[in-house]
């Protein structure tokens, strides 16, 4: 067992993968001497050169679009983009080309790039440092979207990812980059598209996924205390949903919330909400309710506590779904 | 040049530059400038005066007081010298660093700490000062620029757009768009550059292989270099670009050589990527030290008078710090501001929702 936090935990998952396949390479702004500006490529540059961790110029367009070409070459590139609200610049190279070059082919290509995002707020930025633009991509097919919550996921999610012949957007949620783990850095992980449930209950079951998992958690540590048993489910796997783990566990508990910090309006609550209703419709006690940000851009940092689901409106939506 | 070595501390070529390091004024032959020491001393103090709200922001970003602060240090006559440049007829595109150009445009400095604050995400009326907010998504704003120029244009109005952006937002998609939109129309457009040497860790030679100023002419416009540190040169070639641009004659692009003398922001770790010598070789061609260094020699100003100046700055710090502080939290409904012009209901629903669950917490206790 070694104890990481979640940036270093993707660190040596890139690192390992790394040391398994010469093709694997790491590119983006800052990531080599800085070692990116949250440390997470810290010293790749150093032990695998500069060939293989490219600082590249300040162009996210560029980025994404040379990951293809050296894809289509052979290689498996790790993007890495700054910070959520810079992944724009790089939209078109993603949805035009990136998600739909496969498909195109006819199959004759694949295109195994890793698209980084640090995502979501709670760490005092200014703007267009704090979103989650997560279902602008699971909107997109031909993309896999993945989301990792913890130390222990992001190291075999980030290798699994970097295997995985199909693009994939990765979400890592930049306000728990410090949290710690102990890994087994040996232990295999879930399958990148499944599910999991991180707290088993009786009651109600919370849907999740990157930086809403902990606050889930604490929600229904708190919960416990007043008698009610939550089911915290970490979704992971962002496009495709594994439907047969919500579908299990929301046929148990009659009660459905699903809670992400992106705005709710047409948000992936409103899918996770949409298909829980048609496949669990005789079971469900109440209706699917969704907690997340509001329909309006990240606020300025000082209001951003009110902004971010918190464990009080994670319950006051649980008590909802018992006032029905 | 290795990677390792201090890089731009030798003057490159093509640099017009008007007063030395050392406080010696030059000749060039395609600019000059006439300036009276009334002049000289206003620049000086608009020099200081920046140099220490930014000073002061980077102490109250220390103390808790601003989530973070981009500091102009080291760019102060790039900034001041092509903000004076500017008519008030003229239009300012700012990134986030050009604290300097808002001074010149009479923006509270105070507004300027709001969004690294975190109070607001831009806290003046850009129609007021002719000073466009910041913008922060790199490049954005230099094709925000060519538009407003090319608006100018259909005006016919006596005025020019001047848009700022750094050595990195060079390499940007928006930035070289923006050029060409510039050259082909014409645009009554002055691109100014700050090659500050460095973006975040990288530097500028991951931008470029040529010097910045020549592309313009792959783009077909005049590109010129001008010492970044020397406040005569920037405000006179500046100047010459924004006349060039009212009268028709189309973009130009300035590379302001120039050096960020402190981090990238306070965020930001500059040990982890670049030698200490560098930065003291720069520290030699200070903005501020040269102009005073002209003054004193040619008895421009006395030590009353830089006394004086230092005053002043001191009690504009006071009052930046004074008037930061007592800068409100933005109550949460503030949040739904703003987001539209016209009514919305879904948000107009959204807000009393949550205005309701907050008044919740009030009457109970809790939160
Ligand atoms: C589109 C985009 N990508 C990345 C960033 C993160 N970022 C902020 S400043 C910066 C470097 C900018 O360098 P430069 O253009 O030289 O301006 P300077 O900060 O040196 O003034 C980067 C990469 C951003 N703000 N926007
Ligand atoms: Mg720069």
């Amino acid at each position: 067992m070694t104890t990481l936090t979640l940036g270093k935990a993707l660190n040596a998952g890139m690192r390992r993968a790394m040391e398994s396949d010469p093709k694997v390479l790491v590119m983006g702004e800052d990531v080599g001497k800085l070692g990116g500006v949250f440390r997470v490529t810290d010293g790749l540059q150093k032990d695998f050169g500069e060939d293989r961790v490219i600082d590249t110029p300040l162009a996210e367009s560029g980025i994404i679009g040379t990951a293809i070409g050296l894809a289509l070459r052979g290689y498996r590139p790790i993007c890495e983009i700054q910070f959520d609200g810079f992944v724009f610049p790089a939209a078109d190279q993603i949805i035009t080309q990136l998600a739909k070059m496969p498909l195109r082919s006819l199959g004759a290509l694949k295109l195994p790039v890793v698209v980084r995002i640090p995502c979501g707020g709670g760490i005092g930025a200014v703007e267009h440092h704090s979103e989650s633009p997560e279902a602008y991509f699971t909107h997109t097919s031909g993309l896999r979207v993945v989301a990792c919550s913890n130390p222990v996921d992001a190291y075999t999610m980030i290798q699994d990812a970097v295997r995985c012949d199909d693009p994939i957007i990765f979400f890592e949620p930049k306000r728990r980059y410090w949290d710690k783990a102990d890994i087994d850095l040996d232990a295999p992980g879930l399958p990148l598209d499944r599910a999991r449930v991180v707290r088993p209950g009786r009651d109600v079951t919370l849907v999740a996924y990157g930086p809403m998992v902990k606050t889930c958690l604490e929600a229904a540590a708190a919960a416990e205390e007043d008698g009610r048993d939550l089911e915290v489910i970490d979704l992971r796997s962002l496009n495709p949903l594994d439907m047969a783990v919500l579908e299990e566990s929301v046929q148990r508990t009659g009660r459905c919330v699903v809670v992400h910090e992106a705005p709710i309006f047409t948000g992936l609550g409103a899918e996770v909400a949409a298909r829980v209703s048609e496949r669990c419709f005789y079971h469900l006690e109440s209706p699917v309710l969704r907690v997340g940000g509001f329909s309006t851009p990240y606020p300025p940092s000082r209001l951003e506590e009110y902004y971010l689901p918190d464990l009080d409106r994670v319950l006051d939506a649980v008590d909802r779904t018992f006032a029905y | 040049m290795t990677a390792d070595a201090p890089r731009g501390v030798d003057a490159p070529p093509d640099l017009v530059q008007l007063l030395t390091p050392e406080g010696e004024r030059v000749d060039h032959p395609d600019y000059d400038i006439e300036l009276t020491a009334e002049e000289v001393r206003s620049l000086y103090r608009d020099l200081v005066l920046v140099r220490r709200v930014d000073l002061e922001a980077v102490a109250l970003q220390r103390q808790g007081e601003l989530g973070l602060w981009a500091s102009l240090l080291g760019q102060e006559a790039a900034q001041i010298g092509s903000g004076r440049a500017l008519t008030t007829a003229d239009m300012a595109f700012p990134t986030y660093r050009e604290h300097g150009v808002a001074w010149c445009r009479d923006v509270d400095p105070v507004k300027l700490l709001g969004m690294f604050r975190g109070v607001n995400h831009g806290g003046w009326d850009p129609a007021e000062h002719n000073f466009h907010l910041y913008t922060i998504v790199i490049g954005s704003q230099t094709l925000h620029a060519v538009g407003y120029a090319m608006g100018v244009q259909r005006d016919g109005a006596d005025a020019a757009t001047i848009v700022y952006f750094g050595d990195g937002a060079s390499a940007q998609g928006d930035v070289n768009e923006a050029f060409i939109w510039a050259s082909v129309f014409n645009a009554p457009v002055v691109f100014f550059c700050q090659n500050n040497q460095w973006a975040i860790s990288q530097p500028m030679e991951r931008q470029t292989k040529i010097p910045l100023y020549q592309r313009a002419s792959g783009f077909g416009f005049p590109g010129v270099r001008v010492d970044g540190n020397d406040v005569f040169a920037c405000l006179a070639v500046t100047r010459q670009a924004l006349r060039n641009a009212r009268e028709g004659q189309g973009p130009t692009l300035i590379e302001a050589y120039t050096y960020r003398m402190g981090a990238h922001t306070t965020s930001d770790d500059p040990t982890r990527y670049r030698l200490a010598d560098e930065l003291e070789a720069w520290k030699l061609k200070d903005p501020i030290e040269r102009v005073k260094a002209y003054l004193f020699k040619n008895q421009f100003a006395d030590q009353e008078f830089f006394d004086k100046v230092d005053a002043e700055a001191d009690a504009l710090g006071k009052d930046v710090r004074a008037r930061c502080l007592a800068m409100p939290d933005p109550k949460p409904g503030a949040m739904f501001q703003h987001v539209y012009t016209e009514p919305h209901a879904l948000l107009d629903e959204e807000r009393e929702q949550y205005l309701t669950y907050l008044a919740g917490f009030e009457a109970g206790g809790e939160r």
